[in-house]
């Protein structure tokens, strides 16, 4: 939440809308909250701005053609319509974008805009990359009040620099996101879960490395609370059958082996998606933290010994999502000097406002490249009119 | 050497030339400093071999200390810097500056950590691209990117260009398998990015190295994921009388939900040259031909074959075959992967070009292309990554006939804003260089290329690295930073207000 709220919001319909509004923000000193649906607006540094740009009029589906794999639709277009119509064409974004209405506690599972600036992949990461990897194209609104394109409509373009991979993960901090063209993939035929019980998360973690380092393509990875380590195996029916298989004799080691059928394995790998397993208390601070996968186990241990948390484990170890219990503070302190024994990052993904507003909620930069993170941030938006403050406080 | 125009030379890096080479001399001490001219002349052109300049002096560093040195240094003295890795881009990439210090990888030749359980790679830049896969095939893994060039060129290189190659469709391309960074600026700051997880947090500078042309930056570390080589891989090689039976056979597997590891076509003339060559067996008296290769479990590719197979025949395939061994598979692609030295063996030269389309205009862009390679009066030979819409005809024409060259440009130059024209780009995996350099205003607005500009500032405000390249002229950073600002009251009193 903002500390103060926008004073008036501008919900433009039109590109060139968009540009006049910057424009007179930049004339007369304001600043912009830009947003879609506002679902992650309580993630990131508190801002205070005066306006507001809402983002959900520039919608619709401008391009899409699903034998080149290509959809191109308004950044305000609502995730969930956009999801639907690829799935009657038996297509998906292959990264499995999160919905956290449950953390974050909204309705609405944003609009592509919000999906892309933040940059969250669900837990085919593993396989099939994050956000970036299938942005091709966007057309913006930078700081200047100036519409740029960038990228383009194909999947092999080398063509200047690939400025579509910058805006994603930016949080509307270098441009309002007018349309954006993606990468989509044929939805796999079948998929089953592999389930191991009762290990422990070093077991758990080992077992993952293990079905990860093979041939059988797992596609979903993840260590849940209840204790069950679960495994994903995607494609046509005689490959999962066979993978499935391949892959019990892999990690016989692990004790016995329960298998997920198609509907059952689908739910619980949305509920991994979208970290059901963490209480939606907003007081309780909620960490989502990168370490390199197979050191997910330590990182654990190291919390675990401070703190009492309830952790999911994703991305095969790779990602932590962690819930802090009983704490005035949100432990950054802890969090971070644990990352730093690992390597990778944290970012404080919910707490209380106070909390957001006390402590780095990115993973703080050495100077050098924070230096040159604020040297981008200017050149895309000189006057720091876009979402001040909500990355890093020096500089965005 | 056709019409390129390079930025002026700053003659004051000319006359300081003794004192630059003894000061690099000082920072990388032994054999590292080239300066004498029949060493520096192996430096003087890349893979695009018809532009040639001689580099002020080329140096090899070996530490990312003195590369961070040597870049201060030069930062210092306003020097312009142009790294290079193995030498094989197509666009001029690497091409030197008379008034410039060539800055070679060639020594950062260390693998550092093979890392299986995090399944990557940290290597130096200038590692080729299957010594990474050499390193790791032991334990049945490999590097996915797969350059046609990838015996010869660095790792460095392949993120500098973004290279690709026929396994991108199924495992993307380099910036889809790179995971951390480390880079030094021009400033001779050192930068890590990312690392062995997977999200590297903030703005995606990884992304946007990869793929810069060494215009922001020279990566002295890398780490890159490193896959599971499949269990199993079979290719079959499909024959058409037509290329818009083969190019709708490619859409039709697609949109029937299936991935292939990779799919490439060929045309008429490059299939003769390519059996001419290598004789891999390829059908004759077809117009185009497809390779579809299927990797994972044994059921899956057995599976996979069958059904497109199905949908090739359903295309009027006159001609499929499956490989039923390793060797025969590799014999499929013998020819393909043979392309560009058979198409050199027709002609004693020819010109490779690089543009992508959006799949379904291939029939529109290979027959417009017959009609341009009529009017220039030059014979044309097409490989294309179908699966992704890559095209690389190969313009057929002899230097050392009097302008023929400079024809052969402009025919280039007319396919690329084709490719444009039709929703395409000019360049898919080989880089705008100083080729294709004068062509971005086709692609993209002035606006368009201020804002990529802009971000060159960010990280090298007086451009010194690798300038000439890319974007067709010279900027001034302060100038192009500067914001004129107008309209103090909103134009537009229609848009909704709450
Ligand atoms: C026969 C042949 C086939 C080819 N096939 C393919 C193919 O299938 N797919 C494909 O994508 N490409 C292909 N290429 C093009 C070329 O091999 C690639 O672009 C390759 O990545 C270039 O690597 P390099 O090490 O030779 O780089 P160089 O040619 O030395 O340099 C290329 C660019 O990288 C920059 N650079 C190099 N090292 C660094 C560094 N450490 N830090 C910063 N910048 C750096 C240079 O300044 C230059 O701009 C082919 C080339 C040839 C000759």
């Amino acid at each position: 939440m903002n500390n103060q709220e926008n004073n008036q919001i501008f919900k433009p319909t039109s590109e060139t809308q968009v540009c006049e509004m910057v424009k007179w923000v930049l004339a007369n000193n304001e600043s912009i909250d830009v947003f879609g649906t506002h679902t992650r607006r309580n993630v990131g540094k508190p801002m205070d701005t005066t306006c507001g740009l809402d983002m959900s009029g520039l919608k619709g589906v401008q391009l899409y053609e699903p034998e080149e794999l290509v959809l191109s639709a308004g950044a305000g277009s609502s995730l969930a319509e956009i999801e639907k119509l690829l799935k009657d064409n038996n297509q998906q974004f292959e990264f499995e974008p999160p919905n956290f209405s449950h953390l974050l506690g909204n309705t609405s599972s944003g609009t592509l805009g919000g999906m892309v600036a933040c940059g969250f992949a669900g837990p085919r990461r593993v396989k099939a990359g994050s956000v970036r990897d299938h942005v091709l194209g966007v057309r913006t609104v930078s700081g200047r009040g100036e519409l740029f394109k960038s990228g383009g409509r194909v999947v092999k373009n080398v063509t200047g620099y690939d400025l579509p991979k910058i805006l994603t993960s930016s949080w509307g901090t270098l441009g309002a996101m007018t349309q954006i063209t993606f990468k989509v993939l044929p939805k796999p035929e079948t998929e089953n879960t592999l389930i191991l019980l009762g290990l422990d998360s070093t077991s758990a973690n080992r077992a993952m490395t293990m079905a990860l380092g093979s041939v059988v393509d797992v596609s979903g990875a993840a260590l849940l609370p209840d204790g069950r380590t679960a495994l994903r195996l995607e494609g046509i029916k005689p490959s999962v059958k066979s993978r499935v298989e391949t892959l019990k004799k892999i990690l016989v080691e692990f004790g016995d082996i329960d298998v997920l059928q198609k509907t059952q394995s689908s739910k619980l790998w949305a509920d991994v998606r979208d970290v059901k397993a963490l209480s939606s208390n907003g007081e309780n601070a909620i960490w989502r933290i990168c370490v390199p996968p197979a050191a997910g186990a330590k990182y654990l241990e190291l919390i675990e010994q401070q703190l009492d948390v309830t952790a999911v484990m994703d991305w095969g170890g790779g990602l932590i999502w962690l819930e802090i219990h009983d704490q005035k503070t949100a432990c950054a302190a802890q969090i971070r000097s644990a990352v730093a024994k690992i390597g990778g990052h944290a970012t404080l993904f919910r707490a209380p406002e106070q909390s957001r507003a006390g402590s780095a909620v990115f993973q703080p930069q050495p100077n050098a490249l924070a230096a040159l993170t604020g040297r981008v941030k200017t050149v895309f938006d000189p006057k720091n009119i876009l979402n001040p403050g909500r990355m890093y406080e020096e500089v965005s | 050497m056709s019409h390129l125009k390079m930025p002026d030379v700053n003659q004051d890096s000319i006359r300081a030339r003794k004192n630059i080479v003894a000061d690099l001399q000082s920072i990388c001490p032994g054999e590292a400093v080239i300066s004498h001219e029949n060493e520096m002349r192996a430096f003087e052109s890349d893979g695009l071999t018809a532009y040639r300049q001689m580099p002020l002096v080329v140096v090899l560093p070996q530490t990312t200390q003195q590369v961070s040195q040597v870049l201060k240094y030069c930062y210092d003295n306003d020097i312009r810097v142009v790294p290079r890795g193995a030498g094989t881009s197509l666009s001029g990439g690497a091409l030197p500056l008379e008034d410039g210090v060539l800055l070679g990888m060639g020594k950062f030749n260390q693998i550092l950590d093979i890392d299986y359980d995090n399944r990557c790679v940290t290597v130096e830049p200038g590692v080729t691209n299957l010594g990474i896969t050499h390193a790791v095939e032991g334990q049945g893994f490999y590097y996915a990117p797969d350059p046609s060039s990838q015996i010869a060129c660095s790792i460095g290189g392949n993120i500098a260009e973004n290279s690709g190659g026929v396994h991108s469709l199924k495992y993307g391309l380099t910036t889809n398998n790179v995971l951390g960074f480390e880079v030094v600026l021009i400033t001779g700051e050192v930068i890590e990015i990312g690392g062995k997880h997977m999200d590297s947090e903030g703005y995606d500078l990884m992304g946007i190295l990869t793929g810069s042309e060494g215009l922001l930056g020279v990566v002295t570390k890398v780490t890159v994921r490193i896959l599971r080589k499949p269990e199993t891989a079979r290719a079959l090689l499909i024959g058409f009388p037509s290329s818009e039976d083969a190019g709708q056979c490619v859409a039709d597997v697609i949109s029937g939900g299936i991935i292939a590891a990779g799919m490439e076509m060929m045309d008429r003339p490059a299939i003769h040259a390519a059996e001419d060559f290598v004789h891999a067996g390829y059908p004759l008296d077809v117009e185009a031909l497809l390779i579809v290769e299927l990797d994972g479990p044994e059921v899956e590719v057995d599976h996979l074959i069958k059904e497109v197979s199905k949908t090739a025949k359903a295309n009027n395939a006159v001609s499929v075959q499956a490989s039923t061994s390793e060797e025969e598979r590799m014999n499929f692609w013998a020819g393909r992967k043979a392309a560009f030295p058979a198409v050199g063996r027709i002609s004693p030269d020819y010109y490779c070009m690089d543009g992508t389309i959006p799949r379904h205009q291939l029939p529109t862009v290979l027959s417009r292309m017959a009609k341009m390679s009529a009017k220039y009066g030059l014979r044309v030979a097409n490989v294309f990554h179908a699966g992704d819409g890559n095209m690389h005809p190969l313009i057929l024409y002899d230097a050392n006939v009097e302008g023929e060259l400079e024809k052969t440009e402009e025919f280039g130059a007319e396919i690329l804003k084709l490719c444009v024209e039709v929703g395409g780009v000019l360049t898919g995996e080989h880089g705008v260089g100083v080729e294709k350099r004068d062509l971005m205003p086709a692609m993209f607005s002035e606006i368009d290329l201020e804002h990529q500009q802009r971000l060159k500032c960010a990280f090298d405000a007086k451009g010194l690295l690798n300038p000439g390249k890319v974007f067709p002229q010279l900027y001034n950073c302060a100038e192009m930073g500067k914001m004129h600002i107008s309209g103090g009251k909103l134009p537009f009193p229609d848009i909704p207000r709450f």
